[in-house]
């Protein structure tokens, strides 16, 4: 599979009243053709900073990509394009569906409207023309009543068909990559399993990659292809989704994995969850930022940063428990296996 | 629609009659009376006279009912102070006047406040910006009889362009004009701009932005109507206080408007005026909140008037 999509230390910062918020830490990663990567973590972890800065959707926000960070799509470094050129490649060979579809869509012009305008943008097509393909695309993402959702306005339509009307116009110039952050998190449970589905059969029948940004857990396994776990703006644990699920290396991860209700929960029915708060992004974090909330901190944990250690060619864990000398512990989600670091 | 708009010119009527009665026992509860506003050392027996003349004489809920039969076959009645000159006749050759001075000072004012706000916006924390806000603070803080006053100066006596005062052709209009129209201009301006501002941080923008849409279509198409909603929303209260004109500026430029009439109406106890204008005054605002509100729902799709489908948020 050809990399679509390479991106090499990306930094994101924020300037604020109190200092420099470093929201993405050097992170790299490569998407390939018509694959489902899931980057996931808590809120503040720095996945949809990630994510929206491939679009370089900071520029207004004033989030700062550093020096040195490289995105590259197609062979050309999105982070040094003009206006123009990025503008080319946004809604056309990049698209992007947003969280809460209630707030991301103009409430003063019908949804027929916002999703020819992405077609009118990109494609030398009429306005009728535009229109018409709009219609289509509505069908596509099987929005019952086409041509009068058509003249609709956002508020007149539910949650999940507005998440709908958001993903036809993702998708309205066949992009190669498809950026879903949070794309459920505001459904209920039975719509959150339709939008997915839907989802993965036009990533199918368009041949599309897709970054999925989310901290659900569920989401991802029955979507992603490889994972991403993310922490305090660094990538902690990547790997395929079965290296993920059945061997999660990073302590990081077995807490999140142990977190989803219903799996691991104690005799008591208590449902677990990490203790703590993630660290201020305003400081350097020169060791493991997880070292504080970790159960298997180690005196190195917090006097240096792990490097990342790759267990197969896909598995990479940052954390120094894959030290040669540090204490071996078991994966404590292994059944029977509810070991302790000495 | 049908049962909303009868809903509607109910609530209107209501409202009219309560102002309407307000007033009525407002005006009569200021002491002194009208013969004694005209002249001070006017014989008693000679006051009596008058005051049965005008039925003043009456217990007050009797010439409140006599006032409402009157108004009830549309007749405003006759003024005290310009005997021989009914209400109705002094309303409708100065409530123009002020009308004029008002629309035109409000139109300008709102169409190049909106307009400098948004360029405000657009150049955010520039220069430009800057000016335009610190211009904008003078604008509404500025007393408009300061205004006036420096006007007359520099126009008319320093550099005599347009006349001091009076009333007559097009060129005693924009004195009048000018001073009328930096306090919207400065107010709209600020609205604007930080109405602009709001939108654009919304998530629909950010939406448009990641379709690829241009700067240009981005303002044009997302920003200018979502932010004008609560420019046109705050138009309303603007528009409705124009006929009623302003007191000071017709002071200040000797104009036969509705404010200074109003004015001297109650210096005289000039009953009969002074309901007339109210009426006047009250029936224009109640009929342009009508208005707004009709406007409104023509822009803003997610309010619309008596519509029962879709999960409209009326």
């Amino acid at each position: 599979m050809a990399v679509l999509l390479d991106v090499k230390n990306l930094s994101v910062s924020f300037r604020t009243m109190h200092g420099e918020v470093k929201a993405v830490r050097d992170v790299s990663f490569e998407l390939h053709e018509g694959e489902n990567l899931a980057i996931v973590g808590e809120s503040g972890c720095g996945k949809t900073v990630t994510s929206k800065a491939i679009l370089r959707l900071h520029d207004r926000s004033g989030g700062i990509v550093s020096e040195g960070s490289e995105i590259l799509f197609e062979g050309k470094n999105i982070v040094r394009m003009s206006r123009k050129e990025i503008g080319e490649i946004r809604g056309n060979g990049i698209s992007m569906i947003f969280q809460d579809s209630m707030t991301s869509l103009n409430p003063t012009m019908v949804i027929g409207k916002q999703i020819a305008e992405n077609i009118l943008i990109h494609k030398k097509t009429g306005k009728g023309e535009s229109l018409s393909q709009a219609k289509k695309l509505l069908e596509l993402v099987n929005v019952p009543d086409a041509a009068e959702r058509m003249n609709q306005y956002p508020h007149q339509l539910s949650g999940g068909l507005r998440q709908r009307v958001m993903i036809a116009m993702a998708i309205a110039c066949n992009p190669k990559i498809l950026i879903a952050d949070e794309p459920t998190t505001a459904l209920d449970v039975t719509v959150q399993a339709q939008i997915l589905e839907l989802l993965s059969d036009l990533q199918k029948q368009f041949g599309m990659s897709v970054i999925l940004v989310t901290h659900d857990f569920g989401v991802v396994a029955n979507f992603a292809d490889r994972i991403q776990v993310m922490y305090a703006g660094s990538i902690v644990e990547r790997g395929k989704k079965e290296e993920i699920f059945s061997d999660p290396k990073h302590p990081y991860t077995w807490a999140l994995l142990k977190s989803i209700p219903g799996r691991h929960q104690g005799h008591k029915g208590e449902l677990y969850s990490i203790r703590g708060t993630p660290p201020d992004l305003l400081l350097p974090l020169e060791h493991c930022p997880f070292s504080p909330r970790c159960e298997y901190c180690m005196p190195i944990c917090k006097k240096r940063r792990p490097e990342e250690k790759y267990m197969t060619e896909t598995h990479g864990i940052a954390c120094w428990l894959t030290h040669e000398k540090a204490p071996r512990v078991d994966n404590p989600l292994k059944i029977g296996g509810e070991a302790r670091a000495r | 629609m049908l049962k909303y708009s009868l809903k509607r010119i109910g609530y209107m009527l209501i409202v009219c009659f309560v102002v309407i009665t307000i007033t009525f026992f407002l005006v009569h509860l200021i002491p002194g009376d009208p013969i004694l506003a005209m002249a001070s050392e006017v014989p008693e027996d000679v006051r009596v006279v008058y005051m049965a003349k005008y039925g003043f004489d009456q217990p007050l809920y009797i010439q409140y009912f006599k006032f409402m039969g009157q108004l009830f076959s549309g007749n405003l009645g006759d003024s005290l102070r310009y005997p021989g000159r009914s209400v109705a006749e002094i309303i409708k050759s100065c409530a123009p006047i002020s009308a004029q001075i008002g629309g035109i000072s409000l139109a300008i004012g709102f169409i190049a406040g909106v307009v400098l706000g948004i360029f405000a916006a657009m150049n955010l924390n520039r220069w430009q910006d800057r000016t335009i806000m610190i211009l904008s603070l003078i604008g509404t803080t500025l007393p408009v009889f300061v205004i006036a006053t420096l006007v007359q100066y520099f126009l008319s006596v320093f550099w005599p362009i347009f006349p001091t005062t009076g009333w007559g052709g097009a060129e005693y209009l924009v004195l009048p004009v000018i001073c009328m129209l930096v306090d919207p201009l400065a107010t709209y301006a600020r609205y604007m701009r930080s109405s602009v501002l709001d939108v654009i941080g919304q998530d629909y923008i950010l939406t448009a932005e990641a379709k690829g849409a241009s700067n240009f279509r981005i303002i044009t198409r997302h920003i200018l109507r979502n932010a004008f909603i609560p420019c046109l929303t705050m138009l309303v209260t603007s528009i409705s206080g124009i006929v009623a004109g302003s007191f000071i500026i017709e002071t200040v430029f000797s104009i036969p408007g509705l404010g200074r009439y109003l004015i001297s109406a109650i210096n005289d106890r000039d009953y009969s005026m002074v309901l007339g204008i109210n009426v006047v005054i009250t029936s224009f605002y109640i009929l342009t909140v009508l208005l707004a509100d009709i406007l409104i729902s023509a822009v803003d799709p997610r309010i619309r008037l008596a519509d029962n489908k879709g999960r409209g948020k009326a």
